[in-house]
């Protein structure tokens, strides 16, 4: 069982059925007991880190969302993404989950913003698994990025800046972009994702 | 590269999708679910729902809609028509719908969009402006394009920048239905006087119109409607004459 974290960020009707179609079964909770059964936690998210950080912490999940990222497949989507950072710096200053060393902040480019649309993935050299993906279109919307050290960049997009895309640190994941609507691409992956973290 | 994006827009009257937004003559297409399932398989990078209800069942219905489209399909879509209260905004994110558009309500009430943007993100608050040209200026007309509110378009695609739209439609009532390209003047002048996306719309009658507004501007999108619903085109063959032109898209 593949749980969804609940905790009234954005609506995770694509998340959910995209891993349904892909054969399994989906909780979506904000119950720690439910979390703790499921095989792989996904953490998506729409809004600004700080309202996120709040919604977290008024459900008590902070704690446990750091847990069991050390013991399952952990993937964070977009704002949940950004979450699994040290820091973020978008309507103030807040601690996130700290799962990955580094913090978010707003990208730097000569372009607009939010960084809107489709753009392509570049596949860091370290990453055969996701080597398939070289150059496909994923769909991005944020204004806010990850701030990191190149070992944890598994793919990055170029916006006038480099901007992070996926993120990886052991079996925690992020996707900058949203996977569930970024067409068959996007699905596929979710597939890879599932299918690299297995038997860890 | 960021690719440019490709967008069919259906009108969805009462449940169905409907050819024009005109009164007269309305006719049935199908289904909206399954023409933005197909659109979307086609390679569309994103859909756009309008609700031409006159109903509050209508209405509703449009909500059933957005829940289904959500399940079923993997690129975002947005959702517009008859929003005016921040409660509709609420209504169509909550079922699933990734941006909403405002548009007459937003000009009787800009602080709709602030409020929106407010609570829910700049993301996913698209505001449509439909402009005409009088004299040497752009006027925002509303009503679906029938009435003058004397606006001048360019300070109000700023003044929806300020109070923090995340995207603009931007429709020319001049070029739409004429079928002979995108008002390539008007697009121009918006896209440069904002530092948001701007979606083009109005006046495609063939997939060549699509590469001239993106050599021609620097807009984000285009939008069309009818060449795609009487399947005179396919997403594909627009994505095909823009490669060809050598626009970044995304293949699909």
């Amino acid at each position: 069982m593949i749980a969804i974290v609940d905790y009234g960020m954005g609506n995770i009707a694509s998340v959910r059925t995209a891993f349904e179609r892909l054969g399994y079964q989906v909780k979506v909770t904000d119950q720690p007991e439910l979390l703790r059964q499921a095989s792989h936690i996904i953490l998506p998210g729409v809004g600004s880190f700080q309202a996120a950080v709040a919604e977290i912490k008024e459900r008590q999940l902070t704690k446990v969302l750091q847990e069991l990222a050390e013991e399952k497949p952990f993937l964070g989507i977009c704002l949940g993404m950004q979450l699994l950072f040290e820091t973020g710096y978008e309507n103030g200053i807040t601690t996130g989950l700290g799962l990955i060393p580094g913090e978010v902040k707003l990208i730097e480019t000569p372009y607009i913003l939010p960084h809107i649309g489709w753009n392509q993935l570049d596949i860091q050299t370290n990453q055969p698994e996701l080597e398939a993906f070289q150059d496909q279109h994923v769909y991005f919307v944020h204004s806010f990025q990850a701030v990191t050290v190149p070992d944890y960049l598994a793919a990055t997009a170029v916006y006038g800046a480099e901007v992070p895309a996926i993120v990886r640190k052991g079996n925690v994941f992020g996707m900058q972009f949203h996977p569930e609507k970024s067409g068959p691409v996007g699905v596929q992956l979710l597939k890879t994702f599932l299918e690299i973290t297995e038997g860890e | 590269m960021i690719a440019k994006r490709i967008i069919p827009c259906l009108d969805v009257k009462e449940g169905k999708v409907v050819k024009g937004t005109n009164f007269v003559g309305l006719r049935e297409l199908g289904d909206p679910v399954e023409m933005a399932a197909s659109y979307s398989k086609a390679g569309a990078d994103e859909i756009v729902f309008l609700d031409i209800s006159a109903t509050n069942e209508g209405r509703q219905t449009m909500v059933d809609i957005v829940k289904d489209t959500a399940e079923k399909v993997f690129v975002p879509f947005t959702v517009g028509g008859g929003v005016r209260t921040i409660e509709d905004v609420n209504r169509l994110l909550q079922a699933g719908a990734d941006k909403v558009g405002m548009n007459s309500a937003a000009v009787s009430n800009p602080e709709l969009i602030t409020e929106s943007a407010d609570r829910f993100g700049a993301q996913c608050i698209v505001v449509a402006i439909d402009a005409k040209r009088v004299g040497d200026k752009w006027h925002v007309m509303t009503h679906g394009g029938t009435k003058d509110t004397g606006i001048d378009a360019l300070e109000w695609a700023k003044e929806v920048e300020r109070r923090g739209a995340g995207e603009i439609l931007l429709t020319s009532v001049d070029t739409d239905g004429v079928k002979e390209g995108f008002d390539i003047p008007l697009t121009k002048a918006v896209v440069d006087a904002v530092r948001i996306p701007v979606i083009a719309s109005g006046g495609v009658g063939k997939p060549e119109h699509f590469p001239e507004v993106f050599q021609k501007t620097d807009v984000s999108a285009g939008l069309a409607a009818s060449i795609f619903h009487e399947n005179t085109f396919t997403v594909q063959e627009v994505k095909q004459v823009c490669a060809e032109k050598g626009v970044m898209i995304r293949d699909a």
